[in-house]
């Protein structure tokens, strides 16, 4: 039998009552590049985070070197070797190579003083062992992201780290960093280490890792031989379930061309998305997260202005500079982070519902304190909001009845234009059947409706047509009878570049 | 809203629930506790006469604090207001000791359009340098303190270069009470209905509660910290010329430190130094508490370093109850 490095025995985890890992089974072999498959939710960053001791498991034991180990922290984890590279990196800007990569560990003399030769020498040695050339007096903050990972490589490396987690080390590097960072990785494989490799891209599993072990909806699927297996064969593991969940989609005759978008582009988050929106239609926009979806719906309701490109609004050319236009306009929208761009916790519900049509409930400026309660009131009413009263502090309301809020405020603009931020996110199903139920009802009426979605499901449930986005590029755009998870998932993470 | 809570039974609140909301409540506590100690110590400190002082002294005070108020409210800070008033105080003086026949009321509009001007300034660095409030401000109030003496070269306007009529301004009687203190209180109405019953007003509590919310829902942020420092400035000139009358003079030092005072005034008054939090009555009460423990430590013969102590005291208490109820607050409602 082979030797195995880590195991994790049925490992579950839940977060406030809802269990986001049953059971997982895994196990990490020295010397091998284990991929971590999954669809975004699938468990694959809490597992990460259990390994690294950030969080604990439930139940479930894990094993290193066979012996049962429990670690409180993620410095436990570093004590015994095990290292994590996040996409987020974590290097000290200015701060240069050699002191980022001992960090909180410089070498000393006489116990007080930084040895700062003894620093350069042993940072030089070590990225002579990786085989990299990087220059040790740079600052962090000049270095391209290919370098910043490798000196969190190194970095990881200077504690003896035996196992390496790196979660989707690729999604920002051109195909030359790929190929380099594969030779690194190839090399640390060589010499024994045993990596734990995230990515939403197939194409490379299939170039740089030994095993694959797929994740869906946090149960653990299946683990096996990349080379026994096939893309279709990875997808249909990742997606592998029905649509359990009844949605109240309800057909609506497609009316005129409402908004119309062509070629816009924002520098460095997407390029030349082009799409039509009809009245009464749902337009799903799917992908990965950091795909762009969030970007494309904030550049359109002027937050982070477009580039380049056109948007037309029944035909006529707008640009959209600032939130404040696009209301004007007749759009609203629903952002993802309820917390941080949705609502003002602090406020009550009658001034947070009433912000964005404020100057209705203002004559010369002066507000209609009456009015605006009334309006506040039957809008939240109709929302079937639940709390205690109108002048309650959002900040008090659970997630669900938050998010009816801020649908209760911008419904209240009466816009056009609805677009929808992953609007179901994080909110009980109750809400979720409400939310969805009023999804249909105000296409019914005629309001044109983008949808950001990250579950499938909901994407497939909803949409009237559905376009897939990655890494910025428009690849796919189904009917909705055309689209499944698996064309869906595919179009998400394949490498290729196809035109819409 | 479902029908059965609309209805619903009074929630019942913490006494930390209450205390958090309504701060005037535990400063008027102190405040009163205050009163009751000095007096008996010193019974010369509740009469008629000693609470008129007191609220003499501290009128230019809320008026000044009132435009830092809404500077607060948005995160911001505005160190320059005692320069501001430094700089009106003596332009204004300069005036009326060229021409000694202008109207009074020509004066208070003239300081506060140059308030306006000095806080337009202000505005102009933060929004478009994007330099942050505390910077910018910490500027001003070095440079406007700097064009104080090279507009006077030095001198000072003493109380017998100025005409009559600016001296009355301040200890004139309007039904009984000096015209300073109704001018204050009239300040602070106008100012309690824009914060609470205009559009402008809510707007300055949403950019500062949550600014990309407020953004998101079609409000111009930048617009509104522009307005709020502008609104400083008009509060300061219009300060500068009560301070001109009620002192009866302008000098190169008027108002030196005196920002210091109308921030702390605001965040005992329990205006959140984090944005978003903050109401006209606790920042008279503010204000008021600060008055009183000046006057009270005066009383009983405590050396003004002490007062300044005291003052720095305060605001240090202020803070750490706000901290502690903000963490409170939250700890309660998840």
């Amino acid at each position: 039998m082979t030797k195995t490095i880590l195991r994790l025995k049925d490992v579950s985890k839940s977060f406030s009552g809802v269990e986001v890992l049953h059971d997982v089974n895994f196990d990490l072999r020295p010397g091998e590049v284990h991929a971590l498959l999954g669809e975004n939710g699938a468990g694959k960053s809490t597992m990460v985070k259990v390994i690294t001791g950030y969080h604990q498991p439930d139940h479930g034991e894990i094993y290193l070197d066979d012996e049962m180990v429990e670690f409180t922290d993620t410095r436990d984890s570093r004590q015994v070797g095990i290292a994590a590279i996040y996409q987020e990196l974590s290097l000290f800007p200015d701060l240069d190579v050699a002191e980022n990569i001992f960090i909180g560990r410089h070498p000393l003399k006489f116990g007080m003083q930084v040895d700062w030769r003894k620093l350069y020498d042993e940072a030089k040695q070590l990225l002579d062992s990786l085989g990299v050339q990087i220059d040790l007096k740079q600052k962090a903050r000049q270095l391209s992201i290919a370098q910043q990972q490798i000196v969190e490589i190194a970095r990881a490396f200077s504690i003896n780290a035996r196992i390496l987690i790196m979660d989707e080390p690729t999604s920002s590097l051109t195909l030359n960093e790929v190929a380099e960072l594969f030779n690194l990785v190839r090399n640390l494989r060589e010499s024994g280490t045993a990596i734990i490799f995230i990515s939403h891209r197939l194409e490379e599993l299939f170039e740089i890792a030994d095993r694959v072990t797929v994740l869906r909806d946090g149960y653990y699927i299946d683990t096996c031989n990349i080379k026994e297996t096939s893309r279709d064969d990875l997808l249909r593991k990742m997606v592998g379930r029905t649509i359990s969940e009844q949605y109240p989609k309800v057909e609506v005759l497609r009316g005129d061309v409402l908004l119309q978008v062509e070629n816009i582009t924002k520098d460095g988050l997407f390029r030349d998305v082009s799409f039509e929106l009809h009245q009464g239609e749902i337009l799903g926009l799917a992908g990965l997260v950091g795909a762009g979806r969030t970007h494309v719906a904030e550049s359109l309701f002027g937050i982070r202005p477009v580039d380049s490109g056109k948007i037309m609004i029944e035909g006529q050319e707008v640009s959209i500079t600032s939130p404040h236009q696009a209301i004007e306009l007749g759009l609203a929208y629903v952002p993802e982070d309820r917390q941080q761009h949705g609502l003002i916790p602090a406020m009550q519900l009658t001034p947070n519902i009433s912000l964005p049509k404020l100057g209705e409930f203002a004559r010369y400026s002066w507000l209609l304190n009456k009015k605006e309660r009334k309006f506040a009131y039957t809008a939240a009413l109709q929302m079937e909001v639940r709390a205690r009263s109108i002048s309650q502090c959002a900040r008090e309301l659970s997630g669900g009845n938050q998010q009816k809020v801020v649908l209760a405020k911008w419904l209240s603009t009466n816009p056009r234009i609805l677009i929808l931020d992953e609007p179901t996110r994080g909110i009980d199903v109750g809400t979720k059947a409400a939310v969805h139920a009023l999804m249909s009802n105000l296409a019914a009426q005629g309001m044109a409706i983008l949808m950001i979605s990250s579950e499938l499901p909901e994407i497939l449930g909803m949409s009237d047509r559905i376009i897939v986005l990655r890494e910025g590029y428009i690849t796919a755009h189904f009917l909705r009878v055309e689209a499944t998870q698996e064309n869906i998932i595919a179009a998400a993470t394949q490498n290729v570049r196809i035109g819409n | 809203m479902d029908a059965r809570a609309s209805k619903g039974a009074r929630p019942r609140l913490s006494f930390w629930d209450i205390f958090s909301r309504y701060r005037e409540i535990g400063i008027t506590v102190f405040i009163l506790i205050l009163v009751v100690v000095v007096t008996l110590r010193t019974p010369s400190f509740l009469t008629a006469n000693n609470l008129r002082d007191i609220l003499m002294n501290i009128s230019i005070l809320m008026i000044v604090a009132l435009g830092q108020t809404m500077v607060i409210l948005t995160k911001g800070i505005d160190l320059s207001v005692s320069s501001m008033i430094g700089l009106v105080a003596m332009m204004v003086a300069f005036v009326m000791k060229e021409h000694p026949e202008t109207p009074v009321f020509a004066i208070v509009l003239l300081g506060m359009a140059l308030g306006t001007v000095a806080g337009s300034f202000n505005s102009i660095i933060i929004t478009f340098g994007k330099v942050p409030p505390i910077i910018a401000t910490l500027g001003t109030l070095s440079v406007y303190r700097g064009l104080v003496f090279f507009y006077s070269g030095g001198t000072w306007i003493n109380s017998y270069e100025l005409p009559r009529g600016i001296k009355i301004l301040s200890k004139g009687e309007l039904l009984g009470l000096p015209n300073l203190i109704v001018i204050a209180f009239l300040i602070a109405v106008i100012v309690y209905l824009f914060l609470k019953y205009t559009r402008t007003g809510r707007n300055i509590f949403a950019v500062g509660s949550n600014v990309e919310a407020a953004e998101y829902a079609g409000i111009r942020p930048q617009r509104i910290v522009f307005l709020v420092y502008l609104l400083s400035g008009l509060l300061s000139g219009l300060g500068a010329v009560l301070w001109v009358s009620r002192f009866e003079s302008a000098q190169t030092n008027t108002a030196l430190g005196f920002e210091l005072q109308t921030v702390t005034a605001a965040v005992i008054g329990g205006v959140s130094i984090s944005g978003g939090v903050g109401t006209v009555p606790g920042v008279i009460l503010g204000a008021l508490l600060l008055g009183m423990i000046q006057n009270a430590l005066t009383l009983v013969r405590i050396s003004p370093f002490w007062q300044l102590a005291a003052q720095g005291l305060l605001i240090i208490i202020a803070v750490v109850i706000d901290r502690v109820i903000s963490t409170r607050v939250v700890r309660t409602s998840t």
